[in-house]
This record gives C-alpha cells, structure tokens and sequence, in this order.
C-alpha cells in the first residue's frame, strides 16, 4: 500500500462499499476435446470473493469436464484459468506440480459427488480431517484433534463418532465428513460436484443449509455443478446454463430461472416437476 | 434526482417452444419514486405491474430502457452489480417466502442484516423486535418457516424486507392475506421507511392501504403495446 494508485484504488473499493480489489478466478476461454468431441468449448467467466456461481446442463453437457479442467484435475487444450495468489493473478496451468498441490491442499477443496472419492474410508473420521491439516504443517496432535472435534460438530457430526470410519457412517454423514475435511484449512474457493446428488431430500436441505452458513460465514467462494434447479436456486448468486459443451446462458441465478432467454434454458426450467 | 427512475422500459418474452412466439408486454414504460415518497403500481391484472416490479428488482430482463435505482441501471448492470445492490440498497418483499428449509424463523429475518455484516446479536434483536411488532407468536421464531400458514409466512417475509433500512423497497402485496391488526402493523412499517427516506414501489389491491400511505399511482395499463390485436 505504498504507491498512492493502489492507494486510491482500494478507497475506491471501499466507497462503492464492497471492498472488493479482483477477481479470485477468472477464466479465459478453456476448451477440452476428447478426440473430435468437444467436452467444453470457450468457457470465460470471472469469479469475486464471496461468490457462488452454480452450472447446470444435462449430463454429457461438459460441465463435470469443465469443473475438472478449473480445479486442476484436467489440462485444457486451450483458455487460461487465472486465480489470485497473494494479489496476482496466476496461471494455474504453468504452476509446477508442487505449487498445484500445495494450492490444492490449503486454498482450494474439491467437494466430489460420492463421498468415498473424497475421504479415505480405511481412516477414521478425526483422521480425515486431520490428515489436510497435517498436510498444511499441523503436527501438534492435541490441537489437531481439538480443530477435528471443532469441525465435525459444525458439520453436526456428533464428538462420540470421531474414532468412527465413515464406512459406519450414512450418506448424508459422510458427505457432512467429506465438507469438514475439505474446509478444515479454510480453503478461500471450493469446488464442489453435484454436492447433494445421491442424498435424500431431508438430507439435502440440512447440508444446503450447512453449506450456505459456512459460505457467507468463510466469505468462501464456490462453483457447485449440479443438475438441481432448486439447489442452485438457493445457494448459487449466478448461473452458467451448458449445453453440448458450449455456455448457452448466464446471469443472475432468479433471473435465468425466472425469465430464460435461450431455448435450451426454456426447456430445462419449464421441464420441473412441480412438487 | 430520484431514488427510483424508470424511462422508455420495454419487455418481450419469446417462447422458444411454442413457435418462437414473441410477446411485448410493455413498451415506453416510465415513472419515478423521490427519497421518502410511495408509489402505486395499478391496473388490470395481466397488465404488467408484477412484471415492472420484477425488471426493477433485475428478476426479469428488460428489452429496453433505463431502470435507475440508487445510480444503478438495473437494466445495463453486471449481475455482480446487482447483488450488491440488492444486498446494500434495494430490498424485495415478494408474495412467496423462499428459504433454505430447516433454517429457523430468526435466522431467516436477521439474515439481510448479517449479509451487510451487521453485528450478530444487533441483527437477531432487530429480528425480534420485527417478529413481534407483527404478532408472530414466540414459541415459532426458532422453527422453519416452511410449514407455517399463508399468512405467518407473509408476516415472516415483511420482517425480513423491512429488517435493514433499504433506501429503496419494493413491495409486492403486502397486505394479501393479513388482519385487520397485523395490516395496521404493515402500514405504519411503510410509513416509518417513508419517514427514514425510503422510497417504495409497491402493488396493491388494498384500496384503503394505498389511499394512506402511497403519495401517487402510476397506471401500467397505459404502458401495454399497442400491437396488430
């Protein structure tokens, strides 16, 4: 803050009320193929603190591909994914294969569809959450074990269960554990892949709950995948429509559900049933 | 200049299945709300004054025009600008309460004060006090409005767009399906936001509620496209 322009930029920030200095993740025309079939085609989006943006389409539509080549688990053929490390802007492509880890074990979390692909079943439920806390340093086990206590209580897993395995635990619980052992490092960007698939729909509401608390509370960011109208209806501020690979809409998450300009967004809204 | 200033609004819907059908429902729509004044939105139902009420709140998108709230042109802003301007400045009490189920009563109404980084228990106070200025018993503020009555709902829904004071508000029938006592209630809220400043666009059917505290009307029937009927 020594240069009187960023000075005055970050006054600026503040005088709109928002604070806000860039983007977190800015995506920049990231296209997959497998072959001659396109997975995702031209994606760009920008991403800002506190911000959850949620991608529906139908399956095969690109969007788990997309999420994939976003959080690092797949090399776009083209596009940049740019995200702020320590205010600048970085490409997340160049980063050598200890920096993507590193990244991966502290400032962002990937939240998988089914459970026992994001804990280890074999550990028990303190040891998944502690396990990425020692992955970030942590070595002094009372405190590691006091930050696991801390975490599944927020996640409503009760303090008796902690030497459980999550192969003794339900759906819904294991998928509670999975959140707690991704946010334990107090990740500022979370992937997360159709979160609440696979769930009951009781179920579903206490974790859209948990998640949309722990959001506003962390001031996370998130991108949720999803192919649940009503799930990004409630947790997500903008929405990305996909379709065949290709972005067909975006905007405000009410106003794509509500007033869908592209025929495909038409199909999929008026395509609900009505409970 | 003016809280809220509407000018040369229009709106299309095109259904893409029903044989690309393009539908104006408005064209030349204009009108403008002062700091501190209320304004009536009338007209035959169908004629367009929910669908105003949504393209100012940024819910339905605008064909063209300029839809100034707080400097913000709702019609032109970037979905990022209108979060923040719907999390700072404009509030929405709409017909329907939609929220995250299982989250109690309290939570649901303190929740606006806590997104503008309110202090926790100055938020959860003022959610009480709402609560209980309109008559909604105690013994339901810790449980989910989801299973409430038609008209607890609404109440709960007041307390929430009335909980931070927006410079602007809209208000979508806020006095359907109230008492006579809890109408009262709702009516001295309005006028309070109206002493603090506030300017509000509103819809209702209440003749009497909007003969005390709405300043003017503007008929959206004389915004209808006059199209090859």
């Amino acid at each position: 803050m020594s240069d009187g322009k960023s000075l005055q930029g970050f006054s600026q920030g503040l005088c709109k009320g928002l604070g806000r200095p860039g983007p977190l993740l800015s995506v920049e025309g990231v296209t997959k193929r497998y072959g001659a079939r396109i997975g995702c085609a031209e994606v760009s989006f920008d991403l800002w603190p506190g911000e959850v943006m949620g991608i529906v389409g139908e399956s095969g539509s690109g969007k788990t591909t997309l999420l994939r080549c976003l959080s690092g688990h797949l090399s776009p053929d083209e596009g940049r994914v740019l995200y702020d490390i320590d205010g600048q802007p970085t490409d997340t492509l160049t980063l050598t294969e200890a920096e993507r880890r590193r990244l991966m074990r502290t400032d962002w979390a990937f939240v998988h569809q089914n459970p026992r692909d994001g804990l280890r079943m074999g550990v028990s439920a303190g040891g998944n959450v502690g396990e990425r806390l020692m992955g970030t340093g942590a070595r002094h086990y009372g405190r590691i074990r006091a930050a696991a206590l801390d975490w599944l209580d927020r996640v409503e897993i009760a303090a008796d269960r902690i030497d459980d395995r999550p192969s003794a635990f339900s759906g819904g619980m294991q998928q509670r554990l999975q959140i707690a052992r991704n946010l334990v490092t107090g990740p500022r960007l979370v992937f997360m892949d159709e979160p609440t698939g696979g769930l009951d729909v009781s179920v579903q509401a206490r974790l859209l709950d948990l998640l949309r608390g722990l959001v506003r509370e962390m001031g996370l960011s998130a991108v949720i995948v999803t192919h649940d109208l009503a799930v990004v209806r409630l947790l997500a501020d903008r929405l990305m429509v996909m379709q065949g690979g290709h972005v067909v809409e975006q905007g405000l998450t009410d106003q794509v559900l509500d007033d869908p300009q592209h025929a495909y967004t038409q199909l999929l809204v008026s395509s609900v049933l009505q409970a | 200049m003016a809280v809220i200033e509407i000018e040369g609004l229009a709106k299309d819907f095109t259904l893409h299945h029903q044989g690309g059908a393009v539908i104006p429902v408005m064209a030349g729509a204009r009108l403008s709300v002062e700091a501190g004044e209320c304004v009536a939105l009338t007209g035959a139902s169908g004629a367009g004054k929910s669908t105003l009420m949504r393209m100012v709140y940024g819910n339905y998108l605008a064909r063209a025009g300029r839809i100034g709230v707080c400097g913000v042109d709702v019609a032109q802003a970037s979905p990022r600008d209108i979060l923040a301007l719907r999390r700072d400045r404009l509030g929405y009490v709409s017909q329907f309460l939609r929220v995250v189920p299982r989250v109690p009563t309290l939570e649901v109404v303190a929740e606006p004060l806590l997104a503008v980084g309110e202090d926790r228990d100055a938020a959860l106070a003022r959610a009480r006090d709402l609560l209980s200025r309109l008559n909604l018993p105690e013994a339901l503020w810790g449980l989910s409005p989801t299973t409430f009555s038609g008209g607890e709902q609404q109440r709960v829904n007041i307390a929430r767009g009335f909980a931070h004071p927006y410079p602007a508000v809209l208000l979508d029938e806020p006095t359907a399906s109230l008492d006579p006592a809890n109408r009262d209630v709702v009516l001295t809220l309005i006028e309070e936001a109206k002493a603090r400043g506030a300017a509000i666009l509103g819809i209702f059917h209440d003749a009497e509620a909007r003969a005390r505290v709405c300043d003017h009307e503007v008929d959206v029937g004389a915004f209808t496209p006059r199209t090859a009927a």
